[in-house]
């Protein structure tokens, strides 16, 4: 007996400690006392992997497997120091997109090996090969989509074209087609090939007619994607750790995309298929009735006042504020507030951001305490007992139209009951609609005040005028 | 023997119910490192690209396995660094500068 006999077990054996590490991870990510070590063990359980995988007798080219590990942390690292906060959802999209691609270049060099090595290409292999392919090759171009949509380089508005659909749906039975000529003939490379660009383009129409609004599911769906890609990837090359941890993100993916379809009131066909947002839809429905109302409008003294001698006070951010970069003046009047024996509580949507949790992390970033930053669920049943609800850069998550108004298109989501509050004032820059284009009632309301204004002018203003309060 | 494939599918199912049942309970504030944390975890597929990238010879393979190690890396580093980034932020009181 020697130690290479071990050796197997042993690196089966890594990967089950590496396995654990990432649950015990993820189950730590569960509190924000613990999510910083859970990060941590879940990083380490990937170096075990890592390191497990190196001792494999068949990995033999370790001087140019250190020069690409070099090179990915480099670039890995710049880009996790650089990116803004504000910029996570494109940071995620981009990684998504990479774990993707890599997962589907596995699969494709394994192809090759059998092409080169074996005349017989298992049945199962091939099966396997070809779906790592497809969520591999969807995964990473439906995330390279997403990046540039939200990083703003094309319009975050939905793109149709005729005939979308019946295209998307005949592309998909080519590619079924394409899989059982290959599954006959697996040396056929060029349908390999062309399995291939069929998988990419997928990828790239399956984003294309998703708009700015639905990117938190599409960005969670695709999270998704990149761990089932890492568990295809794993049945390929029969690898239980690749299966795993694939397994594990895939469901996190999922049960994320559930939530924010929740949180929109609206099934995930519906995300995916209906183009919601397109401008054209809801016209009608914007016009309707708006000019004859009038609108309470209140200065930046006013405002401070209100909210200076207000018991209690419950900020809703909206991703508006976060684009104006009106967090750290936001907090500085929560401060302010404080300051003058206000209570001060933040309510957050979970699709306030541009991805699940992201206001959360906005809000971290300028130093507001996250025992202060409350879910829609907890906050609801206090907007009774609140005097002043101040709403920044929000529109669709406070509409109470969402309740009242069978015919509108966000009928039944659930919103933010802030028209339940003593007052309500809303920061905004001016009256267009919110992204799914439909009039919001609350601002006509007799309770409702509107501050005008870009909201870190205005809450700068604010910030000024109460701390002349006392 | 029984088939890989089928190992594959007991493990797969019976992974994927453990982490609906560990992701469930993690509170909406910490959504976004959950998903740049799990996002790292994906980049698992570096193990798939270290076998493939393995072999001392050239071929398209390694040089597809090599590529694939670059993305997973970047996947890998770039996603646990952020989780660390943003968790750091998070804090129950401020500490003034």
């Amino acid at each position: 007996m020697n130690f290479s006999d071990f050796l197997p077990s042993g690196i089966e054996l890594g990967y089950l400690v590496a396995a654990g590490l990432f649950i015990v991870g993820l189950k730590k990510l569960g509190s924000p006392a613990s999510a910083r070590q859970g990060n941590l063990v879940a990083a380490i359980g990937m170096l075990v992997a890592i390191v497990a995988t190196l001792l494999n007798q068949g990995v033999l080219n370790y001087q140019m497997i250190l020069v690409a590990i070099l090179l990915g942390s480099a670039i890995g690292a710049v880009m996790a120091q650089r990116v803004e906060m504000t910029a996570m959802p494109q940071m995620v999209g981009l990684l998504n997109g990479f774990g993707g691609a890599a997962s589907a270049l596995v699969a494709v060099g394994e192809y090759w090996r059998y092409m080169q090595q074996v005349d017989n290409i298992p049945l199962s292999e091939t099966v396997t090969i070809i779906l790592s392919v497809l969520i591999g090759g969807i995964t990473f171009t439906g995330s390279m989509l997403a990046f540039v949509k939200l990083q703003g380089l094309i319009t975050g508005q939905p793109i149709t074209y005729g005939f979308q659909q019946p295209f998307n749906i005949s592309l998909l039975i080519t590619f079924l087609v394409g899989s059982g000529l290959l599954i006959t003939d697996p040396h056929n490379s060029e349908i390999f090939l062309g399995l291939i660009a069929i998988s990419l383009l997928l990828g790239v129409l399956f984003v294309l007619p998703i708009g700015g609004a639905d990117t938190p599911v599409v960005i969670s769906l695709l999270n998704s994607f990149s761990g089932l890609a890492a568990s295809a990837a794993g049945f390929v090359l029969s690898n239980n750790m690749l299966i795993i941890s694939g397994a594990l993100v895939g469901s996190s993916g999922i049960i994320l995309t559930q939530i924010m379809c929740k949180a929109m009131n609206r099934s995930l066909g519906n995300v995916l298929f209906s183009a919601f947002g397109s401008a054209k839809k809801f016209e009608d429905a914007a016009a309707e009735g708006s000019q004859d109302r009038t609108l309470h409008t209140i200065d930046t003294e006013e405002g401070a006042m209100m909210l200076g001698y207000a018991r209690s006070v419950v900020i809703v951010p909206g991703y508006g504020m976060a684009v104006a970069q009106a967090q750290h003046a936001v907090r500085e009047l929560a401060d302010q507030l404080e300051r003058l024996g206000v209570d001060v509580k933040y309510a957050i949507h979970p699709v306030a951001g541009r991805m699940p949790g992201h206001m959360n992390v906005l809000l971290a970033e300028a130093n507001v305490p996250y025992p202060q930053l409350y879910d829609m669920e907890d906050i609801n049943p206090e907007f009774d007992r609140v005097d002043v609800a101040l709403v920044i850069g929000a529109n669709d998550v406070v509409n109470p139209a969402a309740r009242t108004n069978q015919s509108s298109p966000i009928y039944g989501m659930p919103i933010l009951e802030v028209d339940k509050a003593q007052h309500t004032i809303v920061v905004k820059r001016g009256m267009n609609a919110g992204f799914s284009g439909v009039e919001n009632e609350l601002f006509y309301k007799d309770k409702t005040l509107m501050l005008f204004g870009g909201a870190k002018d205005v809450v700068s203003l604010l910030v000024t005028a109460v701390k002349e309060l006392n | 023997m029984i088939d890989p494939l089928i190992t594959g599918l007991v493990v797969f199912v019976l992974a994927t119910f453990i982490g609906f049942e560990v992701i469930n309970k993690i509170p909406p504030t910490l959504h976004t490192p959950l998903m740049s944390g799990s996002n790292a975890i994906s980049g698992i597929a570096i193990v798939g690209a270290l076998l493939v990238a393995g072999d001392k010879n050239w071929s398209l393979t390694v040089i597809l396995g090599l590529l694939a190690v670059v993305l997973a890396t970047i996947n890998v580093v770039g996603g646990f660094l952020v989780t660390d980034r943003m968790l750091q932020m998070f804090k129950k009181k401020d500490v003034k500068a």
